[in-house]
């Protein structure tokens, strides 16, 4: 609310754009500081009405072990994958419909994406409730195995991170 | 041109081997998988740690070589996690309006609404 006062409708982002101009302009510099201002608080005014609604981000830091459960499940799941294509053996493919416990649109993208990320799965559709996430698994023998283990992972945390 | 020292040679060198592989493997994926969704999954994952890789390489080059930290690379990362599973996204919702058809044995249902 007070952000929003002083013209910052989206604290976050702004913070997020003004981080990602200092990397682009190789070295923070007086010119890349005000340049990056200007962008960092233009851009939310111009665009805020395209957001729904602002995302409630209660615990950012709780951000980075999950991050680094995410990068760890990465390297272990390429390798699986790698494995799986240089195999001759066929993929047991699955579609699995995901129960979401989340409600944040911003919370479920970023469950997603993370679920993207992660080989051996894709999100491939949201249903219209935003109640379930429909996941293409390449290489699963237990659906209920693969449910539980991404709300252990990764929903327990963003659910903490936005709840 | 400043040598760098043998085992940092040696470490950038693996990891550059390491994300060829990995992003051979993902391209090669395309070719072995048998239906449109499990393709999906090779180009989106297999060259995650591909490119990260190649990413961890050249920080760890430039970073040497000049004597600065070099984070720009950083980025790459994080606009390709961002956009990759976007579009993993859209060719999967494309798929199944069009009613891609599954291979035999595929459990579970696509959905179209």
């Amino acid at each position: 609310m007070t952000a929003e006062r002083f013209g910052l409708p989206q604290p976050w982002l702004t913070f997020a754009l003004f981080v990602v101009w200092q990397f682009l302009s190789d070295g923070v510099t007086g010119a890349s500081v005000v340049m990056g201002l200007i962008l960092a608080i233009g851009i939310p005014l111009i665009t805020h009405r395209f957001w729904p609604e602002n995302p409630r981000i209660c615990r950012p830091w709780a951000l980075i072990p999950l991050l680094l459960v995410v990068l760890y499940d990465i390297v272990v799941a390429s390798v699986s994958v790698t494995i799986l294509i240089l195999s001759p053996r066929q993929p047991r493919s699955a579609f699995v419909a995901y129960p979401l416990t989340l409600k944040d649109p911003l919370a479920i993208t970023l469950l997603a994406s993370t679920v993207s990320l992660t080989p051996g799965t894709v999100s491939a559709d949201v249903n219209d409730e935003g109640t379930l996430l429909l996941i293409h698994a390449l290489d699963v023998d237990d659906d209920a195995e693969l449910i539980r283990s991404i709300e252990q992972r990764y929903e327990k945390p963003l659910l903490e991170i936005f709840q | 041109m400043e040598q760098l020292p043998f085992i940092a040679e040696l470490i950038i060198s693996i990891l550059l081997v390491a994300g060829g592989f990995f992003s051979l493997v993902g391209a090669f994926g395309l070719v072995r998988l048998p239906d449109f969704y499990a393709r999906l999954h090779g180009p989106t994952k297999a060259t995650t740690l591909g490119v990260g890789s190649v990413v961890v390489a050249s920080m760890a080059y430039f970073t040497l070589h000049t004597g600065e930290l070099a984070i720009t690379e950083l980025l790459v990362t994080v606009f390709l996690f961002m956009t990759a599973p976007v579009s993993a996204n859209f060719l999967a919702k494309a798929a199944m309006h069009r009613k891609v058809s599954c291979m035999e044995g595929t459990r579970g249902e696509p959905w179209d609404q």
